[in-house]
């Protein structure tokens, strides 16, 4: 049997064992649209639906025009007035509301004979990226009162800040989070086929005989790798496909770059589910092994935070995540148009990840097989 | 089984049944009832043992129970940070003028920010492409002499990256927030009352600092405890229905009860151990204070881990396959606790529809009074409605996995 009859007929197995029975077709499909349907509505940093609690002491004209501008601006969908500070206290105690509102008795007096008044704002620190998020929207919600306020009076701010976002102008976040699902759940489909394949066989005994059979260890490999690579392709497109046509997320660069980069992407990926199958002697083993990589690696990707804020040295420990550059080409190709320049410098660590993996691999069957 | 009696207690993490369960059958290990009612105390200390020891004969139980939760603490103590201590941004100055330069210079001491300052609006465009700045600033050419003509407003273009949401509304309330300050002090000096009449006061509560770290931490163990209880325990009891060693169990005198319990108590062990080691590593170690009492502790951990036992143990058993309830496992376990417990991402901005869902989620439960316990301390006030929702839940993923069981032995 010639190289490719022998590879063909390897692949053709892999694929069998993992099409063969319904359970195992349904899992390769049903989690990824259940993800796609819950994700871009669950994992976000956005807030909406903040709650604001409100303890007005002032009567004033001055208090009810800057609490109408809150109540208009529709950042906040609940707005609560509470009567006394010790319950406004209670507010943030219980979650009730993620910003609290002090206005002092002598506010509206303050504000018409032009002195500065102040308004104490509590923020709940226990979510604090929320916290702070919604004091932004109060803070520019004040600012154009503040601003109407100068402009009926005759006065003109000598300077002000016009603010525009590039790629996603309204800062819509399944923008953001679509094009980097298409690189998590990929990675999470064709990491966990390919681990546990080989772990199955070395538990249910068949491992032994793909060894003595004439295939060579890279040969096995090889055979590994395709249906992982396969996987990884059809998932990334099912999401692809709902992001541009369901999400109706614009997709501006281009589809040919994004999928050679994928390529290169899969083969790293590969890599790792066959180095940590190598080690493993049962299914648990590789599947525990699999997310023991999987978690800090998605963790560390710059999906959840950004690795901007991470320490310097953990900064250049990311090199060697491979989720981590892939996240960044799909968000590049997919929102900004990203250069081939650019792709290029994120994939060759991709290619390097890839080549390192997959000949320590090499060396861990070819120890097994000896 | 050897010594049941004194191996019994592996470093006590089999030891809790005394504890917990009568013990009406001692001594009659071959003659005990095969009745459902008794549970006979030797033979589930020897089922437990026999469980403890093939815990710590995988090294990959070990690795889940012992190393993911001290890499895990460390990923989100210091890898995970939602809040910027420096934001990337460029500055292209078209203009030289005096006001020019100085609020350029106040965007330059802004500690929050790390300006380059770029020569051509091109090169600095690019740069926000590929993603080497988060946002640009850019002072035009006639900015200080609108600023020094009364009646006319100057302004500053402010660009952020859009793709990534989050970093563009820090980018804009920072840059804000220079330039507000600059304007007063402007003002100030000027001798202009250009004051604000209107200033908010911010005070942050729980966690004054307002450290991503300290709400994520205690979410995180919520993660780690999710990993222990349904996946590692999924995987194992699907192994031994896979190998048929299940039914070997069944065809002995072993009773539904202690099956159940044999199972439960050395995860419950293994929990509740790493549990001790996550809220220590994050006191100690990473310094999240820790305010709360050990009983509440034990309490609220004790009924989330027995929840999330629950789920794992009713996933094995209806799959009876491994690569399945690893994967039903991860789908139903380990992804709703990441996503929709409320620990990073607010369940209060989702849509309603799932927010209902949240509600049968124990890991929220466990979240929200996690994040009390760190912050709050012992408010029981805060924890009964927590603690009430596990109780249910605990109940409820208990329950079903009896009749899952029951239903197989049938």
């Amino acid at each position: 049997m010639s190289f490719f009859s022998r590879i063909h007929a390897l692949v053709r197995k892999e694929f069998q064992s993992l099409l063969s029975t319904k359970s195992g077709r349904l899992l390769l499909v049903v989690p990824v649209i259940i993800q796609t349907a819950l994700f871009p509505f669950a994992a976000t940093l956005e807030v909406k639906n903040a709650s604001l609690a409100v303890f007005n002491e002032d009567r004033g004209r001055a208090s009810v025009e800057m609490m109408q501008r809150f109540a208009a601006s529709g950042a906040f969908t609940r707005i609560t007035p509470v009567w006394s500070g010790e319950a406004l206290d209670e507010a943030i105690g219980r979650r009730d509301a993620l910003l609290a509102v002090h206005i002092p008795a002598d506010f509206s007096r303050k504000v018409a004979t032009g002195e500065a008044s102040p308004v104490q704002v509590i923020l709940d620190g226990r979510r604090s990226n929320s916290s702070q998020i919604a004091f932004g929207y109060l803070q520019s919600v004040l600012d154009g009162y503040l601003k109407d306020r100068a402009a009926a009076a005759g006065r003109v701010v000598p300077s002000e800040v016009v603010a525009r976002n590039w790629f996603v102008p309204n800062l819509e976040y399944t923008w953001f989070i679509l094009p980097s699902l298409v690189a998590i759940i990929t990675t999470i489909g064709s990491l966990i086929v390919t681990a546990l394949s080989v772990a199955r066989e070395r538990e249910q005994g068949t491992f032994e005989q793909l060894l003595v059979s004439p295939l060579s260890p890279e040969m096995i490999m090889l055979g590994k790798a395709v249906p992982a690579v396969v996987v990884g392709f059809f998932q990334a497109t099912l999401i692809l496909t709902a992001a541009v046509f369901i999400y109706h997320v614009p997709f501006r660069g281009s589809l040919g770059l994004l999928y050679g980069a994928m390529f290169f992407y899969a083969l790293a990926l590969v890599g790792v589910g066959l180095f940590i199958s190598s080690i493993s002697k049962t299914q648990q083993q590789a599947f525990l092994g699999a997310f023991v990589f999987m978690v800090p690696a998605i963790l560390l990707s710059g999906y959840t935070a950004p690795v901007e804020n991470m320490p310097m040295w953990l900064q250049h420990v990311t090199w060697i995540n491979p989720v981590r550059h892939f996240v960044e080409v799909v968000k590049g190709v997919f929102l900004k148009d990203a250069s081939y320049g650019r792709v290029f410098s994120l994939v060759w660590p991709l290619v390097v990840i890839g080549i390192g993996t997959l000949s320590l691999a090499a060396l861990m069957f070819r120890r097994k097989a000896a | 089984m050897g010594h049941p009696a004194s191996g019994g207690h592996p470093n006590g993490l089999a030891a809790t049944p005394t504890t917990t369960v009568k013990d009406p059958g001692k001594g009659e290990l071959a003659a005990a009832p095969q009745s459902n009612k008794w549970v006979s105390w030797r033979r589930l200390r020897a089922l437990c043992w026999k469980e403890t020891l093939q815990i710590f004969r995988d090294p990959s139980s070990v690795l889940i129970a012992f190393f993911m939760p001290v890499l895990l603490l460390f990923i989100f103590g210091y890898g995970i940070n939602l809040d910027f201590s420096r934001l990337r941004i460029g500055l292209r100055m078209e203009d030289g003028g005096a006001d020019a330069t100085a609020f350029g210079a106040a965007l330059c001491g802004s500690p929050w920010l790390e300006v380059h300052a770029y020569e051509s609006r091109a090169a600095m465009e690019r740069a926000l492409v590929d993603s080497q700045i988060r946002g640009f600033v850019v002072i035009p050419e006639d900015f200080s002499r609108k600023m020094q003509q009364r009646g006319e407003t100057a302004p500053v273009q402010l660009v952020a990256d859009g793709s990534e949401p989050n970093i563009a509304q820090f980018v804009r309330s920072t840059v804000n927030g220079v330039w507000q300050t600059w304007q007063m002090e402007r003002g100030d000096e000027r001798g202009e009352a250009l004051k604000r009449e209107i200033v908010l006061e911010p005070r942050v509560w729980f966690n004054p600092s307002a450290e991503s770290r300290n709400f994520i931490i205690p979410g995180s163990i919520t993660v780690i405890m999710t990993v222990i209880g349904a996946l590692l325990t999924s995987l194992v009891v699907a192994r031994e229905w896979e190998r048929g060693t299940m039914e070997a169990l069944l065809a002995s005198p072993v009773t539904r009860t202690e099956l159940l319990l044999s199972k439960i108590l050395p995860y419950y062990g293994l929990g509740m151990t790493s549990l001790l080691l996550c809220v220590g590593g994050a006191h100690w170690a990473l310094g999240v204070p820790f305010r709360g009492t050990v009983l509440a502790l034990w309490v609220v951990g004790s009924l989330f881990l027995l929840s999330v036992l629950g789920i794992g143990l009713a996933i094995s058993t209806g799959m009876r396959n491994q690569f399945n309830a690893a994967q039903a496992a991860l789908n139903a376990a380990f992804l709703p606790a990441v996503m929709l417990s409320g620990f990073i991402y607010e369940i209060s901005s989702m849509p309603v529809f799932l927010r209902g869902v949240t509600h049968i989620i124990p890991a929220r439960y466990f979240v929200s009074s996690m994040q009390t316990l760190f912050q709050a301390g012992t408010q029981w006030k805060l924890l009964l409605p927590d603690i009430l929702m596990l109780g249910c839940t605990t109940v409820f993923f208990i329950g079903l996995t009896a009749k899952l069981t029951k239903r197989r032995m049938e």
